[in-house]
């Protein structure tokens, strides 16, 4: 092995690198409010009595679930144009990323849905809640505390699945280090910058979750049970 | 460009058992790797359990993408040409070792301490405690999860297109840069891979009904 490496270029390009790192964050964060938000309305058309909308949401999971990410991208960016709808990366990008999460996520919130014990509900009739309130309060409320670990990890999934947004022209993370690994070849070294950080951003997305775990669901579960 | 034909739908259609060679490798690789990082995680030995809890814990926490790009690099400096599908399969291997030796090392754990303990109470060898009390347990609850992580397998075989592999996802970015239909030839390309995942999916949902009920 005569390789010498060199990461002068890399350092040399940080900037364009840390841009890749924001638009990576804020790429994830934004498919994952509204991942949750897709997540979240599919698990209550299911509990709908429309039958429609049950198969609308089975299949719409079905389909993203046994698909993968890299030909959802290609239909979203290659294909819509082809019916007249143009789309940047980014936004193509972000499109792929919130349907892909959405469907994984639906099938975690309604397990959580399904964990909410009746009596919960009972109790929030007997209170004179409405239908609304009784979902939102009491139902949904319980459903994320006892599912957010799942939710959690199946977000740290969507951040590293990011990457492969990179084939549909974002300037994420991974598409920076094309760029640079293009201009220099200093392939390996480059993806072994951009693979550090993407651990560390999986780190930082962890103990984010871990500090909203702690404060918004469990500081509630704990006061409960002592009261 | 050219008009999409019949044949075009046929070299798709061939394609899959790349799709498929891929992912019998990566299964493979990744269940010998997997155990033995899933036997690791939960052994005694102290230095063994953290260097697996590491492996997991990296391979869990970096893009696949970007393993993938590192095995083919990195196989280069050492002044080797790099074959598309060597690359993609260590990675494939690498990276399933990590889910499944984590899921497996659940499943493990999840037989209860008193069967390891009765093992030790009968004299048997720590090797048999494993192989005849401990794996033959574990092996029922992990058969769900294990099934649902094959199409995960599946789908992550469509990254080796990216370095160049021909197999469904790269066949269907050839024909469409030839045709130019990218709605039909991509919609065709995702109808393929859900006959292959879908059957599996829809297995793995009867499988948990089943341990659930025992």
């Amino acid at each position: 092995m005569n390789y010498s490496f060199q990461f002068r270029e890399i350092w040399q390009n940080w900037p364009e690198l840390l841009s890749g790192v924001l638009t990576t964050i804020e790429l994830s964060a934004l498919a994952m409010v509204i991942g949750l938000s897709i997540a979240v309305a599919c698990a209550m058309f299911r509990r709908t009595s429309m039958q429609p909308l049950h198969w609308l949401t089975t299949g719409y999971v079905e389909l993203i679930r046994n698909t993968p990410l890299l030909v959802q991208g290609f239909l979203i960016f290659f294909g819509l144009p082809w019916l007249g709808l143009h789309l940047k990366p980014d936004v193509a990008a972000l499109i792929a990323l919130s349907l892909n999460v959405g469907a994984y996520t639906t099938e975690i919130v309604r397990a959580g849905l399904d964990s909410v014990s009746r009596g919960q509900i009972e109790a929030g009739q007997a209170l004179g809640l409405t239908r609304w309130q009784i979902f939102l309060k009491v139902e949904l409320f319980q459903a994320l505390a006892a599912v957010f670990p799942a939710i959690s990890s199946q977000f740290i999934l969507l951040l590293l699945a990011s990457s492969l947004m990179s084939t549909i022209g974002s300037t994420e993370l991974t598409g920076a280090a094309n760029d640079i690994q293009s201009r220099f070849f200093r392939s390996f070294e480059v993806y072994i910058v951009a693979t550090m950080l993407y651990f560390v951003m999986a780190l930082g997305f962890s103990a984010i979750f871990a500090l909203i775990e702690r404060y918004l669901f469990q500081a509630r579960r704990l006061s409960r049970g002592a009261s | 460009m050219r008009s999409f034909e019949w044949l075009d739908f046929v070299s798709l259609a061939l394609a899959i058992r790349w799709t498929i060679l891929l992912s019998v490798i990566g299964m493979a690789g990744g269940a010998a790797l997997g155990l033995c990082i899933a036997l690791g995680r939960t052994a005694k030995n102290g230095i063994l359990r953290t260097l697996c809890t590491l492996y997991i814990r990296i391979f869990q926490s970096t893009p696949l993408l970007m393993q993938l790009f590192l095995v083919y690099f990195g196989i280069s400096i050492f002044g080797v040409s790099v074959d598309p599908l060597a690359a993609a399969s260590i990675s494939l291997v690498l990276n399933a070792a990590a889910f499944l030796g984590d899921i497996w090392r659940g499943c493990i754990e999840s037989v209860p301490r008193g069967q390891g303990e009765a093992a030790q109470a009968l004299a048997l060898k720590s090797w048999q405690r494993v192989t005849l009390v401990i794996l033959p347990q574990a092996f029922n609850i992990a058969i769900p999860p294990t099934v649902v992580y094959i199409v995960q397998l599946i789908k992550n075989t469509s990254l080796a297109s990216i370095i160049g592999f021909v197999e469904l996802t790269r066949t269907g970015q050839i024909i469409n840069n030839a045709t130019f239909q990218p709605f039909l030839v991509f919609s065709l390309v995702a109808a393929f891979y859900f006959a292959l995942c879908w059957p599996i999916s829809w297995s793995s949902k009867k499988l948990e009904r089943r341990v659930a009920r025992r």
